[in-house]
């Protein structure tokens, strides 16, 4: 397991060099136009504004990393070769994928709370008076977090045994049906056969539940989160990240460097 | 197949000769469809197996954005070295491969020979038994190859065990103790390369020169270079051979014995798979 920090840190460091913080820049540059926006609007809904626009931003920047790099985690390395010195080495396979899922999850942590903080501190500048509902902000923030974890462990399966094309389109087709998972459950059920009934039913509980993440709308009005939505939402992140992740474990393990 | 511990041993192969794959195999890097093989007396399928072998792959490409300096040091911690131990280690590996004042400069401004000596570096580094490289000469210049070869007979001299395969086969009689030649995926042969080559000496040389016109019918078979002629003739037809050649004024400068080299071997092997696959293709037909 030591290894596959070691591994882990590597591949936040590729990231950090490669510079894909830079977008924290360009979230900088959104947040400054949401100000604008927000101060030439009537009072009451410049808060509403910067959250949206925030929050829409964290997620959108987030989902590109971990769509890219995350496809990129595996298939550069065995485009570049550069995996061959590294598993002749006493690392077992599962040490490297958990390593890289692990590398870009933590840089995709600092990123969203780097943005996160620019958020809450764009928030804190509107709005002179502060609520604890004000806080919902920064759980919203954790929630796009497991999200984007969740997206990543989806693009390192898939990159694991087709192409990176693929893999991307794969990734963001799963992603946006995962934003759904609600509507296929409630599809009118007389206008299908039973079959298909059962069958959407299944797919709907099977897909990633994307929507189950966004609290932008709590997050807006600053209204407190359960804490039991906030355990929720942990633990089937860590579960379907776990399966995910076991899956990709299983098809990297046997698969053939050529 | 066995690689005896101590020696150098090459593994020589024409392209596709299955080289890289049997290489591969053993680093686990692909999988086997049948067989088995042990390093060091375990099982390939043993990782610890790995912590006393160290592997150049062919070819070899690294992070570009670390440093070579940051590459050892990020190996060395996959090692579970100290961070005293990993210091020491980088630093003198480095200067082993000739990259001391290189070490700080980003792989992406490497040229491929200073790679390949990056390659070499991290194969090294760990101190392993063990050493197997995938064409440790490809991409180098000649003094690269030199520093190469140096480092490889420095290891043996430490009492490492090295195996590598090459298509440079005068580095291979140069080098190694043994070798084992495979073509078409099949192992053809295993011994020194003396051994091998002896198997197929045959013939004499004749080094002569003429001092006039001369219309002796071996001329004909002779091969001129300069106002020198080498005549090779089977070890029976010597004496008669040389007796036609002084009958038509030729002066004798030397006769030795035709060895074959290791790559006319490598060549007789190669030249009779190709037959053997054409024929099986015409049959086929």
């Amino acid at each position: 397991m030591k290894r596959a920090g070691v591994v882990a840190l590597n591949t936040f460091r590729e990231a950090v060099r490669d510079r894909v913080l830079y977008n924290l820049l360009l979230f900088a540059l959104v947040m400054m136009a949401a100000s604008i926006i927000a101060g030439q609007i009537s009072i009451g809904i410049e808060e509403t504004v910067i959250i949206t626009l925030g929050l829409s931003a964290i997620s959108l920047i987030g989902l590109l990393i971990a769509i890219f790099i995350g496809v990129g985690l595996v298939s550069k390395e065995m485009d570049k070769r550069t995996l061959y010195a590294l598993l002749a080495k006493p690392v077992r396979r599962w040490e490297f994928l958990l390593g890289k899922f692990g590398g870009l999850a933590l840089t995709l942590a600092l990123n969203v709370a780097a943005m996160g903080v620019g958020l809450f501190l764009a928030l804190v500048y509107v709005k002179p008076v502060f609520e604890r509902g004000d806080l919902t902000v920064l759980i919203a923030v954790y929630f796009i977090w497991l999200k984007l974890a969740l997206v990543v462990a989806l693009a390192l399966l898939f990159s694991c045994f087709t192409t990176p094309l693929l893999a991307i389109l794969f990734t963001t087709g799963i992603y946006i049906v995962g934003l759904y998972v609600q509507e296929l459950r409630n599809m009118p059920m007389q206008v299908m056969s039973p079959g298909m009934t059962l069958f959407t039913k299944w797919l709907s509980y099977l897909l990633p539940n994307f929507e189950n993440f966004n609290i932008m709308a709590m997050a807006a009005h600053s209204r407190q989160v359960p804490g039991a939505l906030i355990a929720q939402n942990t633990l089937y992140a860590a579960i379907y990240c776990t399966m995910v992740l076991t899956g990709a474990i299983l098809v990297f393990s046997r698969r053939n460097l050529k | 197949m066995q690689v005896e511990e101590g020696e150098i041993f090459g593994f020589i192969g024409p392209n596709g000769a299955g080289k890289s794959t049997t290489i591969k195999l053993l680093m686990r890097l692909i999988f086997p469809t049948a067989g088995s093989a042990r390093i060091l007396g375990k099982p390939i399928s043993d990782i610890e197996m790995h912590r006393d072998v160290g592997y150049l792959p062919e070819q070899p490409y690294f992070y570009d954005y670390l440093t070579a300096a940051e590459l050892l040091d990020y190996f060395a911690r996959i090692h579970d070295l100290s961070a005293a131990q990993r210091k020491e280690r980088v630093q003198t590996t480095l200067k082993k491969v000739g990259l001391e004042t290189a070490g700080k400069i980003q792989l992406r401004k490497y040229s491929k020979g200073m790679l390949q000596r990056v390659g070499m570096a991290q194969a090294i580094l760990h101190d392993p038994q063990l050493v197997i490289l995938d064409e440790p000469m490809s991409g180098l210049d000649p003094v690269g190859r030199r520093e190469a070869r140096d480092i490889i007979l420095d290891l043996r001299r430490e009492g490492k065990t090295v195996m590598f395969s090459t298509h440079i086969l005068s580095d291979a009689e140069m080098l190694c103790d043994r070798v084992g030649v495979i073509v078409g995926g099949k192992l053809r042969g295993v011994g020194t390369p003396g051994q091998l080559v002896d198997v197929t000496t045959q013939g004499m040389e004749i080094l002569f020169e003429l001092a006039g016109p001369c219309t002796a019918p071996l001329l004909a078979k002779a091969t001129r270079t300069g106002d020198r002629y080498r005549l090779q003739v089977p070890e029976t037809g010597l004496y008669d051979a040389i007796e036609q050649l002084r009958a038509a004024g030729a002066k004798i400068l030397a006769v030795a014995r035709v060895r074959a080299t290791l790559e006319e071997f490598f060549m007789n092997l190669v030249e009779a798979d190709r037959a053997q696959a054409a024929a099986v293709e015409v049959s086929g037909k």
